[in-house]
């Protein structure tokens, strides 16, 4: 190694040859919302990676807040596609505890999987608060986006406030796959109606 | 950003510039070891802990968390403001269990959540055994303690070892339900002391 790469060996700043492995995070790109209608990330387009470059994504969601009584949801575009329309089968499990009645359960939830279908995918079980002090926060995993062979695996784990009237913790178990052996290049974000009103999405991207 | 440098944001190869501090955008913060002591605490400000608006999402890592009173249930509890670790919460929790004998698997919703609680609220253990083997270890996530809009969200995973020899794989997740920022953490069981153990904060970048 020589020229500017060898004197910044073991350097922490300057121009240096990055390592190749650690499985360490490596940050990718941030959204923040502001009255949204969504929040997208295209491979190649403004500074964006999805694509072979990391065998695993993460999504990280901090403080989404809606607009509307709405639901958080996620959905794909495969590369040569058009729409954010995969097919997706999916599970959605949730613990629930509500703040006024103190109910509270754990359980499968049909109306948050999804059988081959083609609608965008329940992130956080159900409503979110609409409460200014209320949102949702978590983490989805994305496996290995542009694999041609295998369909693509994905594992959320979120916790939101449940809907303004029976506000309480929500955490829901979302996982599925988007059944398609085509590279996945695209995610969508977006709730289920209005705007995402405020709330930060992080891609990083995981050296294997 | 230009030229050579832009042209490798977010690659894992080729000249990038490196990050301040290099390995990746989980930061370790704070270790602190227990030694037989009555809690551990993260202070933002003190003893170097950083527990502010630096990071939006801070982690926290339980290795080998050991109880020094048998049957104790390992708790957090959240200080927004003063010097009591009394935010009110609204928690959720379930956990799979197995025993060693083989007799017993399951399930369950736990009655050990919270609903608008000020006390601590448990995160693992689960009626812990004191053989020097017994333990428990996980993860916690705390998103954005800062904020002074939100309430304040956390999800923990941990797996015990429990007193009765179970394996039991805990989910417990809820908010703070304040508007304050959340500036300490403490980690203690509900009776007697860590005896021993590791808890690691790490803060996770967002640029």
């Amino acid at each position: 190694m020589s020229g500017i790469v060898g004197q910044n060996t073991l350097g922490g700043s300057g121009l240096i040859k990055s390592p190749e492995g650690g499985g360490a995070w490596n940050f990718i790109k941030k959204l923040t919302a502001s009255g949204d209608s969504s929040l997208s990330f295209v491979d190649g387009t403004d500074d964006v990676v999805l694509d072979s470059t990391y065998k695993t994504y993460v999504f990280t969601f901090n403080n989404i807040h809606a607009a509307d009584t709405s639901i958080f949801t996620f959905q794909a575009n495969a590369s040569g596609g058009s729409g954010f329309n995969e097919t997706i089968t999916s599970t959605m499990f949730r613990a629930y505890h509500i703040e006024g009645s103190g109910a509270s359960g754990l359980g499968y939830q049909t109306s948050g999987d999804q059988a081959q279908g083609t609608s965008y995918n329940q992130i956080f079980f159900q409503h979110i608060s609409t409460d200014n002090d209320s949102s949702g926060s978590g983490i989805l995993h994305l496996f290995d986006p542009s694999n041609t062979t295998f369909v693509k695996n994905f594992i959320a784990n979120t916790m939101h406030v449940n809907s303004t009237g029976s506000e309480g913790a929500i955490h829901s178990f979302s996982a599925g796959y988007f059944n398609t052996t085509s590279a996945i290049t695209e995610i969508d974000f977006k709730m289920s109606s209005g705007n995402i009103d405020a709330g930060d999405i992080c891609l990083y991207g995981i050296s294997s | 950003m230009s030229g050579i440098i832009s042209q490798n944001v977010g690659r894992p190869s080729g000249l990038v510039k490196a990050a301040a501090a290099a390995g990746g955008v989980w930061t370790l913060i704070k270790t602190l070891t227990a030694s037989a002591d009555s809690d551990l605490s993260f202070v933002d400000g003190t003893d170097d802990v950083t527990l502010d608006a630096t990071y939006p999402i801070y982690v926290f890592k339980f290795i080998n968390i050991h109880a020094g009173t048998h049957a104790a249930d390992f708790t957090a509890g959240f200080r927004d403001g003063g010097s009591a670790y009394d935010a009110t919460k609204t928690t959720s929790t379930f956990y799979a269990y197995h025993n060693e004998g083989d007799s017993a698997t399951g399930l369950t919703y736990a009655s050990h959540d919270m609903v608008q609680g000020t006390g601590f609220c448990q995160i693992g253990g689960d009626a812990m055994g004191t053989d020097n083997d017994q333990c428990c270890s996980g993860t916690m996530f705390l998103f954005n303690p800062s904020s002074t809009t939100f309430v304040k969200h956390f999800m923990v995973n941990m797996n015990t070892l429990t007193e009765a020899d179970y394996s039991v794989n805990e989910y417990t997740a809820g908010y703070c339900n304040v508007t304050a920022a959340i500036d300490a953490v403490q980690f203690k069981f509900d009776t007697g002391n860590i005896d021993a153990g590791k808890i690691k904060l790490y803060g996770i970048k967002d640029s």
